[in-house]
């Protein structure tokens, strides 16, 4: 197995970045508490304008009039991370965010997919261009050693044990990922290099650096091999953009609409699905929000025409009120099936089964509205038919009509001309007794219609069905 | 004026027009009603396309004018699937497997106005059905179009159910028949391919 590690050093302030409509601005991510507040991350505008990570608020504003200041937020950078592992699925089925800001997706497997491991690494890294994340890749035969080594390196591949327990000699003890505390204390015995560590004997520094730190110096070698928790893709996809000041015109909706749409289309191609209906919601101030459902003729997933299909759609839609949030929300993710055609299929290009077609009816009608129809054999009309399909029994060849009303109702026509009949039907004591007359019966417009009474009355007809 | 032309290289040169150049040929879909089909002129459905059937009252035969060819439809081999969309009462099955229309091929959808029309469209268009009927209450002909055109892209039967009333308006429907109840007669409106037929046909049953 070879595990690719990629690691996000800017993940929190990528994730704001790549949804900001002014990214060329200064801009910098602040966490700590209101007395103390310190900036956590800076773009590279704003370390052009001489902000530094570290820096207390006060100092940062005190050197630069204008940036913007987002707060750090540890569910968004959780959110992103999820997103960033589930567009990794689409490379290996193998894939754990265990690590935090950094990804581990096995992909040997993969190699015969999407070719050997260069072309991989490229168009991963175009992929995350193109999402707008900075990265390092590095790839190990374990997933412990490539984690530390992309601490180190940047487009390091290594696929055999004799490199790899190289790399790893050279690795300085400070970056192996080893606790501080067993870092520092190694290097005040001298130690500067994990090949120095290695060429201890075991079991003398087991005592001094304790049985964990033993056991993640085994991991790194691959001696010991720990489980993982692999990354599940869910099956809804839902993200957000909340926009620090109101946006009135649709016209700047645009630009973050095409980031929810080029996301859903990444996340749609990592579980090789497509998306039929989603759900555009606009909240605002003040008041309900709005709420812009779209839906598909058929299931896509290229984040091109997505987008294409939701500005048509968002253009003529009229907001109330200045939006602060914008989330695209896609619950039913049908399987993607591309238009492709046998040589000799002689079928519209369109065609899908019935139970696709039938799921998109449902999808959007309602659970309940597709069934289909059988006969049972019952002589109660009301119970002659059932929804679902069974054994169909013989039933003797009766006048019934095509159409049946599913209420009888009073048939009011004074000239009725009774066409056949009596027919008595009486059953069903044990659950719901009836006992009726029915007849054919021609009204007065032509209709023929079927009609009972009780039995030996002369009253009024209800009607019950149509011979249409 | 001296000059005599042979009327075969005339006809090569392809500079004549004559009025109609192909007869369209013969439907595959024949209605089960022998005086229908003889009045039709491609002598039953038109295919892949939309019928109109203008009713003007509940029950005057509109199943009966099509179960021979969903009965039809439906015993063949590989058998696409009879959508009824938004039906005005529920099928009643004794009567349709009478009639001899497998079942286990008709499958009903229920939809409200405004979605009648779309999901006849899906219906069409996917190709996963044989024949679809529906019950649209509002239709103009811009929406019947767009049914004409899924038909056509999903080569399959479209049925449009609509009341007499509607006779008047203009429709892209290939055919289009009128449902009397008094006599039991069909009148043929318009058909692709040919005149209508001037006399009412009877239909009694």
């Amino acid at each position: 197995m070879l595990w690719a590690c990629i690691l996000l050093p800017q993940l929190a302030l990528d994730g704001v970045v790549r949804r900001h409509a002014t990214p060329d601005e200064p801009l910098a991510l602040i966490a700590g508490p209101v007395q103390r507040r310190v900036l956590r991350s800076v773009n590279e505008a704003g370390k052009a304008a001489g902000l530094r990570a570290g820096q207390p608020l006060s100092v940062a504003q005190a050197i630069c009039a204008r940036f913007d200041a987002v707060q750090y937020d540890a569910a968004d950078v959780d959110r992103w991370h999820d997103f960033l592992a589930a567009w990794a699925y689409r490379y290996g089925s193998l894939v754990s965010r265990e690590f935090p800001a950094a990804l581990l997706i096995e992909v040997e497997a993969s190699f015969r997919l999407f070719g050997p491991w260069p072309r991989l690494e490229a168009q991963m890294r175009e992929d995350l261009r193109e999402l707008g994340f900075r990265h390092r890749i590095v790839l190990a035969p374990h997933p412990w050693a490539a984690r530390v080594l992309a601490g180190v390196y940047d487009g390091l591949a290594i696929t055999a044990a004799h490199p790899l327990q190289q790399a790893l000699d050279q690795l300085p003890v400070a970056r192996s990922g080893l606790p501080a505390d067993v870092a520092s204390s190694l290097g005040r015995m001298g130690l500067r290099h994990l090949r120095q560590v290695f060429a201890l004997p075991r079991a003398a520094l087991g005592r001094r650096i304790g049985e964990q730190a033993l056991d993640h110096l085994d991991r790194l070698r691959g001696a010991l091999a720990t489980p993982l928790h692999y990354f599940q893709p869910s099956d809804a996809f839902e993200s957000r953009i909340e926009f620090n000041y109101e946006v009135s015109s649709s016209q700047s909706l645009l630009f973050p609409l095409r980031r929810l749409t080029s996301d859903l289309g990444a996340y749609l191609a990592g579980r090789d699905g497509g998306v039929q209906r989603f759900l555009l919601r606009f909240s605002h101030e003040r008041g309900a929000a709005t709420e812009l459902p779209i839906g598909l003729l058929a299931a896509e997933r290229d984040p091109a025409m997505l987008f294409e299909v939701a500005r048509s759609r968002l253009e003529q839609l009229q907001l109330p009120a200045p939006v602060r949030m914008m989330e695209l929300l896609a619950h039913h993710l049908p399987p993607f099936v591309p238009a492709g055609r046998d040589l000799f299929d002689t079928r519209p290009q369109q065609a899908m089964p019935w139970e696709q077609l039938r799921e998109r009816l449902r999808a959007r009608l309602g659970d309940e509205a597709v069934h289909g129809l059988a006969v049972r054999a019952d002589h109660r009309p009301e119970r002659a038919w059932q929804t679902s399909e069974a054994n169909v029994d013989a039933m003797p060849r009766l006048p019934r009509p095509g159409w049946l009303l599913a209420q009888p109702i009073p048939l009011r026509d004074t000239h009725l001309r009774i066409l056949a009949g009596p027919e008595r039907i009486e059953s069903g004591w044990w659950d719901g007794d009836i006992r009726r007359d029915y007849y054919v019966v021609e009204t007065s417009q032509g209709q023929r219609a079927w009609a009972f009474r009780p039995p030996g009355e002369q009253g009024d007809f209800m009607l019950h069905g149509w011979f249409a | 004026m001296g000059q005599l032309v042979a009327i075969d290289s005339l006809l090569d040169a392809r500079r004549i027009w004559r009025g109609r150049p192909h007869a369209r040929p013969p439907s595959q879909q024949p209605t089960g009603w022998a005086t229908l089909d003889d009045a039709l002129p491609q002598g039953g459905w038109p295919e892949s396309s939309l019928s109109e059937l203008l009713l003007p009252l509940d029950g005057v035969g509109e199943l009966r004018l099509l179960w021979p060819t969903l009965a039809r439809l439906s015993q063949a081999h590989d058998a696409g699937m009879i959508a009824l969309v938004a039906p005005p009462y529920l099928p009643f099955a004794t009567a349709w497997a009478n009639a001899g229309v497998h079942m286990r091929q008709v499958q009903v959808i229920h939809a409200d106005a405004r979605d009648v029309l779309w999901a006849t469209e899906q219906c069409l268009r996917s190709a996963a059905c044989a024949a679809v009927l529906c019950w649209p209450l509002q239709a103009d002909d811009r929406a019947l179009r767009r049914l004409h055109l899924a038909a056509e892209t999903g080569q399959c039967l479209g049925f449009a159910m609509r009341p007499a009333s509607a006779a008047g308006n203009p429709s892209p429907a290939a055919l289009r028949i009128a449902i009397d109840a008094q006599p039991a007669q069909l009148r043929v409106l318009k058909c692709r391919g040919g005149n209508p037929p001037a006399l009412p046909i009877p239909f009694a049953g």
